[in-house]
């Protein structure tokens, strides 16, 4: 039967505000059906507000063969933090 | 007795959810995905939530210093008042899906009218359990409209499962000289009045599900007074087994 369900991924809103962020997997026949195996899966223990499934066939992902030239030019270029500013002490929340 | 009365409809109220908690905890374990072991395991656990207030409930009506527990773990058969559809064997999942349908559907229209009763636990109990009892039917009505209008042999199955647990449901809707006066004093919820939209609601996920509304037949009944089936018996010696081995045992 499992070989038949579809795969699911599961991100959850831990509250408002958030935004959501992926919290597994599950194994559903239907988009609706997903919803509710998330639902009893991956929010038992008030884990959130809000829970959207997507199936996993549609996302698609990076290839870790092109880690090297996608993420490892981004390691020197430390003038891209926003570190060469000096923040007044009153100020809060950046 | 305090309020024999109250006793009784607290252990009717408080054995349904036990006893048809304790049979959906037989599927841990062995239901045939992760995610439905986990979503009757679920219902299984609110189940007996709900049940462990009923009977303190009970216990506090009773009045002679029986708690939840001992009245869940050392009563004997007779003495459960669950109505007989809860009790029904788990068979295969497309039986237990039948069963919860019948039941959740039932159950969430009961908890909507008892969160109006004049006994503030009760009501207290329905107006908290009725939002867990709406995701039951929830579920149990598309999973009836999965199986229904799934394969042919889940849709064999299911007209199966239903055909078997069909007949304990006249039980539901049934007054007793027991429920008359608690009716009257807005304690107890008149189940009668609950048809119609218990029908209504079947009959429409049955649709959905394209199932047949099974045939009427003579009605099987009994379970409120303590006549029981067979199957009740062999789930008690189970789930009384370490309370009754080790008395007051704890963890």
């Amino acid at each position: 039967m499992s070989k038949n369900w579809p795969l699911w991924e599961v991100f959850i809103r831990a509250k408002n505000g958030l935004s959501h962020r992926h919290a597994g997997s599950v194994h559903a026949a239907d988009a609706k059906m997903a919803l509710e195996a998330a639902r009893d899966t991956y929010t038992r223990r008030m884990e959130g507000v809000s829970l959207w499934v997507v199936p996993s066939a549609a996302i698609v992902a990076s290839d870790p063969g092109d880690a090297a030239e996608l993420f490892e030019p981004a390691a020197d270029k430390v003038y891209r933090h926003p570190t060469f500013y000096v923040i007044p002490e009153n100020v809060k929340n950046i | 007795m305090r309020d024999a009365s109250l006793f009784d409809y607290a252990c009717r109220l408080g054995d349904d959810s036990l006893i048809l908690g304790q049979r959906l905890s037989e599927w841990c374990g062995h239901a045939p995905m992760l995610e439905v072991d986990l979503s009757l395991a679920n219902i299984g656990l609110d189940l007996i939530g709900q049940a462990t207030h009923f009977l303190k409930l009970a216990g506090e009506a009773e009045g002679k210093g029986r708690d939840e527990d001992k009245l869940a773990f050392h009563r004997d058969v007779l003495d459960f008042k669950n109505c007989l559809l809860v009790e029904q064997p788990n068979g295969d999942f497309a039986q237990t899906i039948a069963r919860q349908f019948l039941f959740s559907n039932w159950q969430e229209l009961l908890f909507r009218e008892l969160h109006k009763s004049t006994n503030a636990t009760i009501a207290a109990v329905a107006a908290k359990a009725v939002k867990e009892v709406i995701y039951h039917s929830r579920l149990a009505n598309e999973w009836m409209v999965r199986l229904g209008d799934g394969t042919a042999e889940s849709h064999e199955r299911l007209v199966n499962g239903l055909d078997w647990m069909w007949r304990f449901s006249d039980e539901l809707f049934e007054v007793d000289a027991v429920l008359e006066p608690l009716i009257a004093s807005g304690v107890a919820c008149d189940v009668r009045k609950l048809r119609p939209e218990w029908d209504a609601r079947i009959a429409k996920v049955l649709k959905e599900a394209t199932l047949e509304l099974p045939k009427a037949r003579r009605a099987t009944v009994g379970g409120r007074k303590g006549h029981h089936s067979e199957h009740l018996g062999h789930l008690l010696t189970e789930m009384q087994f370490l309370q009754r081995a080790y008395p007051d045992a704890k963890w």
